[in-house]
């Protein structure tokens, strides 16, 4: 019963992780990686670590507002 | 054309399921269907009589979440489909701006689903929280009304529409839009209004939290120590472990929760209280210097982080209080109608029903600032045309549902203990006994408030005095500690559960407070660039710090006055704040006027016209009233008419200011109010006539308007528009899930 159980909730926790990260951009890097592959084969992406320090730097010159 | 015999593109599923079969798939009508909605319906017409005609001692609150959620999906199913088919006629076949603007960056296509949860993030802050709790004065059903059907015809379809038409341009802001729509003219006014009313929200959004805050030991010091938790989260997703955001959230909702408990501790205590007890004017310096730091240190240290912690308390107290109000489904013994609905002389804000319920309550039925969302941010990650309806109708609706919770919270609490609490502290004197005789002697029909009732109440949540904390903060903190605690932890947990809400508004507020100053710079920088070039260069530092001080003193002047005004700063500021975000709205839905016309579309230009006439009649009627009311309760002049005129007749007290000075701060207020809404209602009439004549133009020379859309590129991939989908479209989804991920369309790639 509970083997039977198991992947059925490990899925859905895998949906909530999805859906959480997907909200908060989260997978942004994950995203990044899959449209640098599709649009520039062959040439390097930015480390996970890079590619967040220019991210945080855009938004610096780009700020979005939040509303009331 | 070259002339490779076959591109992957031609193996490619169609991009959008046959209108054809949409169409019929939509009017095909089965007996499972025609059941559901039927009962959908019933349901909803019967909670809407109950709320409506019952007039029992009390009433559940589980009929308020009936009439609302049956309402949003018939109107989501019928009135947004036909706005679909008349007004945005979507298709799917054209490539949306996140598809061929693809950059890895802001223009992503992004799940449906994904983007729905990150624009209602984006578009629900404080103000559905706090609007329905002021406006519960009049009773529920007036407020209940307007947040269900003015959503349904002006909220959700603005922002639907502003949506829609953003991103068939590329994602162009509302700024952008009113300035090719408009012209000249119309387009600078709509963006000095947007500037203005930015200013005047974020200062008011500030008011709240200072008014929350305020002689409260354990919310200080648990809204202070969010600030070490950001920064340690920002510097752990900075140095430690990267790009893990949802690990960060987690063990900084772990924190908050820490710093929420160990508050009563540090309240209790008496190192604690000589620390943290600190008087409103304090408070409210010390987040105008916190406001400028905050705006000019990296976002990754501090606006990043917070705004992670922010979007996860949104949706688990959101959640929570859904689920709870379904679960504890508290009775209301508050009055359809109260006394106040007929008059203008309310405690909690003055002013008759009509025009000022529909100001009183702007987030939750209609929200200008939405539109400045709707365009800019998410219209450049939108996979597919036909999903904005989802998105920004159906966003806005889910927002709606949030400021009923409000309201259901607030009106679940004692009506005695409401007026106590909302009433300015002039009128209920500050104290409890002189709260008590206040209220009473208001003559409000089953009102009878006692010492008792306050101070228990107060000891509960864990505070000193709940006597006068206006702004609907502490108000609504206050329900939802009432609801909460009967489906968890008794009355042990109310001050945990208080003091967790008050931290989840002050979250969402210091966030706007930080990013509207930002986004404020940044237009002021480029207004200033016009004329010297230098400040275009949003990286000069000088430049920078300069705007960033010049806005953070805009909105931190009128917070001053807000917080030492003699007349209650909340309930003499708060209808600026609601004035000033549906003129936006009206802003708003001119530029969506004009762009319906130019498409040669006036038969059903209705669709915009009349939430456009209506909130242009309320709320230029209620910036008349603010400025030409005789009544000095109402008009910001008459008021500040009378004080001048009682100063100069040497007298050293006038109504509940108590000397010279505060006399002096009533005129000078009333003054910048008075100012404010000169400024806001001529900008907006400005931008409303603009609008007119570019429709009348349009009207008169069909097709001769330049269209304002990027050129049309077809589109390489595909999605479901809505949450369910139809057999047609679960038919192609899986014919793309075949697809090979290397045969699907490279996206972008233009740099």
């Amino acid at each position: 019963m509970a083997a039977a159980l198991f992947p059925t909730v490990r899925r859905s926790l895998g949906k909530v992780r999805w859906y959480l990260e997907g909200m908060m951009g989260a997978d942004a890097y994950r995203r990044y990686v899959a449209h640098h592959a599709a649009t520039h084969p062959g040439c390097a992406a930015m480390s996970e670590r890079q590619f967040w320090k220019d991210k945080y730097d855009w938004e610096e010159r780009n700020p979005q507002g939040r509303c009331c | 054309m070259n002339e490779q015999p076959s591109t992957p593109a031609q193996e490619l599923p169609p991009n959008a399921v046959d209108p054809d079969v949409a169409q019929a798939e939509d009017r095909r009508w089965t007996p499972g269907k025609i059941v559901l909605w039927a009962a959908i319906s019933l349901l909803g017409a019967v909670a809407w009589s109950v709320l409506a005609i019952s007039r029992g001692e009390t009433i559940n609150a589980i009929w308020f979440v009936f009439a609302a959620v049956c309402t949003y999906l018939v109107f989501y199913r019928f009135y947004a489909k036909y706005i679909e088919n008349k007004i945005a006629r979507p298709d799917d076949s054209r490539a949306t701006p996140a598809e061929y603007n693809s950059n890895g960056r802001d223009f992503m296509p992004t799940d449906r689903r994904v983007l729905f949860g990150h624009h209602f993030a984006a578009i629900a802050g404080a103000g559905p929280l706090v609007g329905p709790v002021l406006a519960a004065q009049m009773g529920y059903l007036p407020g209940t009304i307007w947040i269900i059907v003015g959503v349904v015809f002006a909220g959700a379809v603005q922002d639907y529409l502003v949506l829609f038409f953003s991103m068939r341009r590329g994602g162009r802001s509302l700024g952008q839009m009113a300035r090719e729509e408009l012209g000249l003219i119309g387009g600078t006014a709509a963006l000095i209004a947007t500037l203005a009313i930015m200013i005047i929200i974020v200062a008011i959004l500030a008011l709240v939290v200072v008014n929350a805050l305020g002689e409260s030991a354990w919310g200080v010091y648990s809204v202070a120590l969010t600030i070490p938790i950001a920064l340690f989260m920002g510097c752990y997703l900075r140095f430690i472990r990267p790009g893990k955001v949802l690990e960060v959230s987690i063990i900084g909702f772990v924190l908050l929760l820490f710093a929420i408990i160990s508050g009563r501790w540090v309240a209790e205590s008496d190192l604690g209280s000589a620390l943290f007890h600190l008087d409103r004017p304090v408070i409210a310096w010390s987040i105008i210097v916190y406001g400028f730091i905050a705006a000019i240190l990296p976002v990754w240290l501090l606006l990043a982080p917070r705004d992670y912690l922010s979007t996860f308390m949104k949706i688990g107290v959101i959640g929570l209080l859904a689920v709870a109000i379904i679960i504890v489904r508290p009775t209301i013994s508050v009055p359809a109608f109260s006394e106040y609905a007929g008059r203008a002389d309310g405690p909690v804000v003055a002013g008759s029903l009509f025009p000022f319920l529909f100001v009183t309550i702007a987030c939750g039925a209609l929200s200008g600032f939405h539109a400045l969302i709707a365009s800019g941010t998410t219209p450049k990650m939108v996979e597919k045309e036909k999903q904005t309806r989802f998105l920004g109708y159906g966003g806005m609706l889910m927002e709606s549902f949030v400021a009923i919770m409000a309201l259901v919270a607030a009106i679940s609490i004692d009506r005695g203990v409401y007026f106590a609490m909302n009433s300015a502290a002039a009128s209920t004197g500050g104290t409890v006994e002189s709260a008590v005789a206040f209220v009473n002697s208001l003559g409000l029909t089953g009102v009878h408030l006692t010492p008792n009732m306050l101070t228990d109440l107060a000891a509960n949540v864990g505070e000193e005095s709940i006597v006068s904390r206006t702004g609907g903060a502490p108000t609504l903190a206050v329900g939802i500690a009432h609801i909460m605690h009967q489906w968890f932890g008794g009355t042990a947990m109310m001050g945990f559960w208080y003091h967790f809400a008050i931290m989840f508004e002050a979250l969402f507020i210091l966030t706007a407070v930080d990013a509207g100053t930002r986004v404020a710079r940044f237009m002021l920088q480029d207004t200033i660039g016009n004329f010297i070039p230098k400040f275009k260069d949003t990286s000069w530092r000088p430049g920078a710090w300069l705007c960033t001080a010049i806005m953070v003193a805009g909105w931190g002047y009128i917070l001053i006055l807000g917080v030492t005004d003699p007349l209650g700063g909340i309930n003499t500021f708060f209808p600026l704040f609601g004035i000033a975000n549906q003129l936006l709205a009206a802003i708003a839905l001119a530029v969506v006027l004009a762009i319906v016309a130019k498409r040669g579309n006036f038969r059903y230009l209705w669709i915009v016209a009349v939430p456009l006439a209506f909130t242009a009649v309320i709320t230029i009627w209620a910036s008349w009233q603010k400025i030409f009311s005789p009544v000095a309760k109402v008009g910001y002049w008459a008021q500040h008419n009378s004080f001048k005129e009682a100063l100069a007749q040497g007298k050293e007290s006038f109504g509940t200011a108590q000397n010279v000075e505060a006399m002096e701060a009533v005129v000078r207020n009333t003054g910048v109010q008075g100012t404010l809404s000169i400024v806001f209602v001529v900008l907006s009439i400005i931008v409303i006539v603009a609008a007119i004549v570019a429709t009348i133009r349009a009207y008169r020379a069909p097709g001769s308007a330049a269209d304002t859309e990027d050129p049309r590129v077809e589109s390489r991939i595909y999605a479901p528009s809505g949450i369910i989908s139809s057999p047609a479209e679960k038919e192609l989804q899986a014919r793309w899930d075949e697809v090979p991920a290397e045969h699907r369309a490279a996206l972008g790639g233009g740099h």
